[in-house]
């Protein structure tokens, strides 16, 4: 869905005539020979090992995920029980809060983070910069952490005792926060480390969309007496439109599927601050082993892909 | 071509920008005074960026009571190998590491297999089911791999491969993003080099493999970096699979030492480098085809 805000920068759009010819027949009918002959439909040949493991692995599943929403399951026993799950989503206090945490991240962090990304590619895409690869190279080095692993760093740093965030604020005179115990503290602490974790990761990315910017337009800019400013924000945002889309509907969706990072800093907590969607489900599915109610939370969060889907594929289309 | 060399390449908007800037009295102290900030603010930021990363060396050498002491070390101890020791002690980190290593080549060469060939076979014959195949790639890539969790863990329960690495390996084998990936870089292939292949009489194997794969490398590293990222760095689904502690993958065996009744935190921040080292040499080696790979992984959303 989102392939063509980069597909078409990073890799040239050429063979686009050979489309036509290829559409035709498999040329598998021009010879007689045996390997031709077995491979009558070659393409269906180079298709299978994809076809039959998206069958079994996905499709399939996906239709029983579907099928047991309508289930519950107690004391060994299935029952049919309609769209009651369905109806458990909207009276359970945890999935609004779930929501809530989802959607806090979603207006608090990805702005920021953005943000961040938007500023820091632009002053490293400036020429006179010196040591620019240097600078860059350090500010996308947190993307190269391992998720868990970087989580598990940050959850050490941010001790409440002796913890190294604690001990380096008391320097300035900071008394020690209770980063993962407190319910407002522990959500800092989640927007905080994800902020880590992806900045450097969108910087990339809107980087090699600044780069996209073809030179005339700031050349003309300038001719007609545009300021620093002005080229920022007439010429540099619209362009950088559909690079900004895509960065923030992944940066959304990666929101509302956040579990590696709560789960190893907060498992969650603490009173649920940190839960989100997928570990709300993972709690429901794995922990609890309701598995009809863990089926209906995950059709909600297809529901709301979904709809994110949606919305940016209109953004997309409409022209400024 | 930009994405690959956004970490290193220089822009566009430069070039005019020196010849067009005001020479006004004393240009260049000006200038150095307006830029400062700049320097300022990439410094902060950059020092940021790497403070956890050197904090996470520096306390992987150093004992538990030091890591929480006042004040803070700030240059390597001794303890890089006691750490490592208990660390192999609790939970056999070697074997782990090992496990997670095998797990992400073997699905990284089969994932790119299937990949190559779906995405050649949609970019270049026409036959029964493609479009049903092109849309499923395409939904795949729109739904939650989540939705997922419930009936994958019931149908490896039931084909009794639970705490097996063919089940970390196998559901997730068929990657949509490496699908369209290919299929899309070779589409760009001229049809006509392969028409000479066959009047030519190669195979129709022979001709993928000798004439149009070579082609595709490029985007066939980014996949496979981008591939193995991502199953070094997969979480919930190993997490699920693997209960033996000697079957583990680095993560899961992580998030093992955090719910341990005594934490062993040094060694945590040890076995956090070695989880990270992996990635950082391949992002050394190969930086151009792991920054398009990242961003690959990025369209897939």
């Amino acid at each position: 869905m989102t392939a063509p805000t980069l597909a078409t920068g990073e890799r040239g759009r050429g063979g686009n005539e050979g489309r036509g010819i290829r559409g035709g027949s498999d040329a598998a009918p021009r010879r007689s020979r045996t390997l031709g002959r077995r491979l009558q439909r070659p393409g269906a040949w180079f298709a299978l090992p994809a076809a039959a493991l998206l069958a079994i692995f996905f499709a399939y599943p996906l239709v029983t995920s579907l099928w047991q929403s309508f289930f519950a399951t107690s004391g060994g026993v299935s029952s049919w029980v309609g769209l009651e799950q369905y109806a458990r989503l909207f009276s359970d206090p945890l999935i609004a809060k779930s929501l809530f945490n989802a959607g806090l991240i979603l207006i608090v962090q990805v702005p920021l983070m953005i943000g961040l990304a938007v500023g820091l590619a632009y002053l490293l895409n400036q020429s006179w910069l010196r040591f620019r690869s240097g600078f860059r190279l350090l500010t996308f080095l947190p993307a190269v952490t391992t998720l868990v692993a970087y989580a598990v760093v940050f959850r050490v740093m941010l001790a409440t005792d002796g913890g190294a965030v604690n001990q380096m604020l008391g320097l300035v005179g900071v008394s020690p926060v209770d980063w993962l115990n407190n319910e407002w503290w522990a959500r800092v602490a989640l927007v905080a480390a994800i902020t880590w974790r992806w900045t450097g990761y969108n910087m990339v990315i809107i980087l090699a969309g600044l780069q996209a910017i073809p030179g005339e337009l700031y050349e003309a800019a300038r001719i007609d007496g545009a300021g620093r400013w002005q080229i920022f924000t007439k010429i540099v945002i619209p362009q950088l439109r559909p690079v900004l889309i895509f960065t923030t509907v992944t940066s959304t969706i990666g929101a509302l599927q956040l579990f590696d990072e709560n789960w190893i800093l907060t498992e969650g907590g603490p009173n649920d601050a940190t839960l989100t969607p997928v570990l709300y489900l993972y709690k429901v599915g794995f922990r609890q082993f309701d598995f009809g109610y863990a089926s209906a939370i995950a059709w909600m969060l297809v529901v709301i892909t979904a709809i994110i889907a949606i919305v940016q594929f209109r953004i997309m289309r409409e022209k400024p | 071509m930009t994405a690959t060399s956004a970490l290193t390449s220089v822009n566009p908007e430069a070039r005019g920008a020196r010849e067009s800037r005001p020479t006004g009295f004393r240009p260049a102290l000006a200038r150095g005074i307006l830029r400062l900030p700049v320097y300022l603010l990439l410094a902060v930021a950059s020092v940021f960026s790497v403070l956890p990363f050197l904090w996470m060396v520096i306390a992987s050498t150093h004992s538990t009571p030091e890591l929480f002491g006042t004040p803070l070390p700030v240059l390597p101890g001794d303890q890089l190998w006691e750490n490592l020791a208990r660390l192999q002690e609790s939970v056999n980190f070697s074997q782990v590491m090992l496990n997670s290593l095998g797990i992400a080549v073997v699905y990284t060469v089969f994932s790119a297999v299937v990949s190559v060939m779906a995405g050649y076979g949609l970019a270049t014959y026409r036959f029964r089911g493609r479009g049903v195949l092109l849309g499923v790639v395409l939904v795949t890539m729109m739904i939650p791999m989540q939705v997922l969790l419930v009936p994958l863990f019931q149908m490896m329960a039931s084909a009794g491969w639970i705490d097996s690495y063919q089940a970390v390996i196998l559901p997730f084998l068929a990657n949509a993003f490496g699908i369209f990936l290919m299929r899309q870089s070779f589409l760009d292939f001229p049809v006509t080099l392969i028409e000479a292949a066959r009047i030519d009489g190669a195979g129709e194997l022979r001709t993928f493999y000798r004439i149009v794969l070579p082609v595709a490398r490029p985007q066939l590293a980014a996949l496979v970096i981008y591939t193995f990222i991502s199953q070094w760095n997969a979480f919930i689904w190993p997490l699920l699979m693997l209960n033996t502690e000697d079957r583990y993958t680095v993560p899961v065996a992580l998030n093992t030492m955090i719910g341990m009744s005594r934490v062993d935190y040094s060694g945590l921040m040890l076995g956090s480098l070695l989880a990270t080292l992996p990635l950082m040499l391949l992002f050394l080696v190969f930086q151009k085809q792991f920054v398009s790979g990242l961003m690959g992984g990025a369209v897939k959303g």
